[in-house]
């Protein structure tokens, strides 16, 4: 394969790139990110390629990233020539026979379709990218509330180019921001860039990005490193997922400007085993990459070298903290060290080392392509961008959602998500994993950046928001993120080991109804000694879910306290399952699914649970068709002490 | 695995950083655990102390030193699946499985094998499939919006229920 050099060659790679995202003929992408992939996006792509084949069909039939709405996966996107890109919804095997007579036909109806793309901004140098006009019956993309507040600066490619074609990836102006920087500007000059833009590291604690180059870029050394942390440990955060799923060449992109800019020749990305996925589609960048010459060496003809390795993590949350990344890829236990040194200083074999997250990465492109104010115009004064969030608990519309720094969380919650599923409450949101706090709904003007969600308690994190509602217990929730921590701590300080065991036993015992008045203030107390003295983020953030939810729900933890009641109705050892006699139909069906056989009853006859017995499992409830069990926590129905004839009527 | 098939694995890393945690991984991506005669030959193959490998071992999740069944199957107990009952999936599927729940092997980690053999039950901190939450995986697939009712019908495509040969042999008049 002939290599980059001049910008004749990229242009004339982008022209072939463009020939397949609007071929002459139509083209049909399926979803197939792990999320769409998961909802049987592979089964429809197996069968549109079967069917296209058998009535043979002139269709060019790829497959695409996530689009962000994973709610309503698997999507199909269908573009004809001329005509806008048109996403199909909820595709199921059945539906196959549908899109294919629409491909077949050039007619789209207009009825079965979600959305439709006119034009789309892939941030590129000149113009969006016209796909054409028409349909008039499908609404615009952000026409539906769900991509109305959205603004796409790092998802701008996922969903619409193949994540496995470089030249596709070039047609929406991929590594132009790279030729760009090599070819026009100095070290020094890129980094200048990056720190006027505002941008701040996207792991969470936002330190700005432009500095943390500098410092690399300092130190005088034979060899530097630079690595992609994708240790996406937060439980409910998967937008690093996507990035690297969707469009792996934009992460690899910023890596070599990174590179550039700092002095590094080598580069790691550090991946979850979790992901598969994108450690292949990864893989191939790379490869794909190397063989245009992007990587390697002599880069563009400049002069400057790299490489891209992939190493893979092995599930451990503490690997996410830069200095037990750095012992991980040094092939230790992943354990954290003191800091300073910083990794910038002595890093990966002791060696100058800047670590970015994967989004942070994703943003150099499109800084380098439109300039420092292009991006520093999106967001708030101290928070710049835009920050993709998972969005994703009791909320009808899930899906990753990219939205400017600063968007309320209301916004997100409602607007976008469409507020709770089965019309419940919506109680907080969790934000940051099990490093961040939840948020009561009071506090949902809370423009979300990395002070505001920082002065509410909690922190921004890599992304994730986990929306509770009234059946979400806090007290649970705080026990749920302990128990992680204390799974997750590495051993190495004693507050993190001791304090976060400490702190679980407290909770376990509150959950119980066990719990004491007086524990309840040693459990705070010992939540800020962690906090104070934890030898790394792990366990200086630790405490942060029960410390905001001790801040905005106390009278919860009170409630089970108190009157040992848990008002969400899920602390096992609280709660009670009673059959209610006035329903109660005598089917039988409770009594033969009980695991434990608890219940007392024969046909026609009103069932009874024996409360000594119970396990809670829940078992009754699920399986009964008429509504009859009730699970009630402080408080209990009358019941017949026999099993005596069901009423009828 | 004997030292063959590790020195082949091996030539795929170049690189020294995160070399360890790469082969280990394509160990039991093969045989499914990490065996003492694994680590003993990934010792001498890579000139690392059998210590520190064992060290590294135990320390990662992901790591097997016990042989699991012919089917893993790995319940995911992230933020959105916990709150969408992802502990009610896990109890049905031990229930379903008829593997005692609680249990835990001696090195701590999460990990229930089923009698005959044919099935592991592990847990997982998130796979990332948030959206489709509560979640579980069956040998690398993943299934979204699981509960009790889905559970046996996830089961049959990998051959529960199914009787094995012995014992329907054991049957015939």
């Amino acid at each position: 394969m002939k290599k980059i050099v001049a910008i004749e060659d990229l242009d004339n790679i982008r022209k072939i790139g463009l020939k397949k995202l609007m071929p002459d003929v139509p083209r049909a992408a399926v979803g197939l990110a792990t999320c769409g992939i998961a909802a049987g996006g592979n089964i429809v792509y197996e069968k549109l390629k079967e069917t296209f084949e058998k009535e043979k069909v002139d269709v060019y039939l790829t497959k695409t990233g996530c689009f962000g709405i994973c709610h309503s996966e698997p999507i199909v996107n269908v573009r004809l020539p001329g005509k806008p890109l048109v996403l199909f919804s909820e595709v199921k095997p059945e539906d196959v026979s549908e899109i294919v007579k629409m491909v077949k036909e050039q007619s789209i109806d207009e009825q079965r379709a979600l959305c439709k793309i006119e034009e789309w901004d892939h941030i590129i140098p000149e113009h969006p990218i016209f796909y054409g006009k028409g349909f008039n019956g499908i609404p615009l993309w952000n026409e539906l509330p769900f991509f109305a507040y959205q603004k796409k600066l790092v998802m701008r490619n996922a969903g619409i180019i193949n994540p496995e074609d470089i030249e596709e990836y070039i047609a929406v102006g991929g590594y132009y921001a790279l030729f760009k920087a090599l070819k026009e500007f100095m070290p020094d000059e890129v980094i200048e860039e990056v720190k006027r833009s505002g941008l701040r590291g996207r792991g969470g604690a936002g330190f700005p990005t432009g500095l943390k180059w500098s410092f690399a870029r300092r130190e005088k050394s034979d060899i530097k490193y630079i690595i992609c942390n994708a240790d996406e440990g937060d439980p409910g955060a998967y937008m690093n997922r996507n990035e690297m799923e969707s469009d792996p060449h934009m992460v690899i992109e910023g890596m070599i400007i990174g590179a550039y800019a700092i002095g590094a020749s080598e580069g790691f990305i550090y991946v979850r085993a979790e992901y598969p996925l994108a450690i292949e589609r990864l893989s191939k960048a790379i490869a794909d990459a190397r063989a245009y010459g992007l990587l390697g060496e002599n880069i563009l003809g400049t002069g400057f070298s790299f490489d891209i390795h992939i190493a893979r993590g092995a599930g451990a949350f503490v690997c996410g903290e830069e200095t037990a990344l750095i012992a991980s890829l040094e092939g230790n236990a992943g354990r954290p060290r003191k800091r300073p040194p910083f990794p910038a200083q002595k890093g990966l074999f002791g060696k100058p080392t800047n670590i970015n997250n994967v989004e942070t990465w994703c943003n150099i492109a499109p800084i380098i392509q439109k300039g420092a104010e292009f991006f520093e115009k999106i967001g708030t004064e101290k928070s710049k961008g835009t920050k993709v969030f998972s969005l994703v608990g009791k909320v009808k519309r899930t899906g990753l959602v990219e939205v400017p720094l600063g968007t309320p969380l209301k916004t997100i919650v409602y607007d976008i998500g469409g507020g709770a599923t089965n019309g419940k409450k919506v109680k907080a949101v969790q934000t940051g994993g099990p490093s961040g706090g939840c948020i009561p709904e009071s506090l949902f003007d809370t423009p979300v950046d990395y002070e505001r969600l920082a002065e509410a308690g909690s922190i921004m994190g890599s992304g994730g928001i986990v929306v509770m509602d009234e059946e979400t217990c806090m007290v649970d929730t705080a026990k749920y993120f302990l128990e992680f921590a204390v799974d997750e701590s590495c051993g190495k300080c004693t507050p993190c080991r001791e304090g976060t065991y400490q702190m679980l036993n407290i909770l376990k015992k509150i959950t119980e109804g066990k719990g004491t008045r007086a524990e309840l203030s040693l459990l705070e107390k010992t939540a800020r000694v962690v906090k104070l003295t934890s030898l790394c983020g792990l366990g200086q953030t630790a405490p942060n879910p029960v410390l905001t939810t001790l801040k905005y729900f106390k009278e919860e933890y009170i409630e089970h306290i108190d009157e040992k009641r848990c008002p969400a109705l899920v602390c096992r050892a609280l709660i009670n399952y009673f059959i209610n006699p006035d329903a109660c139909r005598g089917c039988t069906i409770c009594a033969r699914n009980c695991p434990v056989e608890a219940i007392d009853g024969k046909p026609g006859y009103v069932h009874i649970i024996d409360q000594d017995r119970c396990i809670k499992c829940g078992t009754c409830m699920e399986v009964c068709n008429f509504g009859a069990v009730v699970k009630l926590s402080g408080e209990k129905i009358e019941t017949p002490l026999f099993p005596v004839p069901v009423k009828r009527g | 695995m004997d030292k063959q098939g590790i020195i082949k694995i091996v030539e795929k890393y170049k690189c020294d950083a995160g070399k360890l945690l790469n082969v280990l991984e394509d160990i039991q991506k093969e045989e499914g655990y990490l065996s003492e005669v694994s680590l003993k030959n990934v010792s001498s193959v890579l000139g690392i102390p059998l210590t520190k490998i064992y060290s590294v071992a135990t320390f990662y999740s992901f790591f097997n030193l016990k042989p699991v069944g012919a089917h893993i199957v790995t319940v995911c107990m992230g933020t959105a699946c916990h709150v969408k009952g992802a502990f009610q999936v896990l109890e049905a599927l031990e229930d379903l499985l008829g593997v005692k729940p609680g249990e835990t092997t001696e090195d701590g980690k999460f990990m229930l094998t089923t009698k005959d053999r044919k099935f592991t039950v592990n847990t997982a901190r998130c796979f990332g499939a948030c959206s489709m939450a509560p979640v579980i995986m069956v040998d690398g697939k993943i299934y979204g919006y699981v509960n009790a009712k889905k559970l046996p019908l996830i089961l049959k495509e990998y051959g529960w229920g199914v009787k094995n040969e012995k014992d329907s042999s054991d049957r015939r008049p």
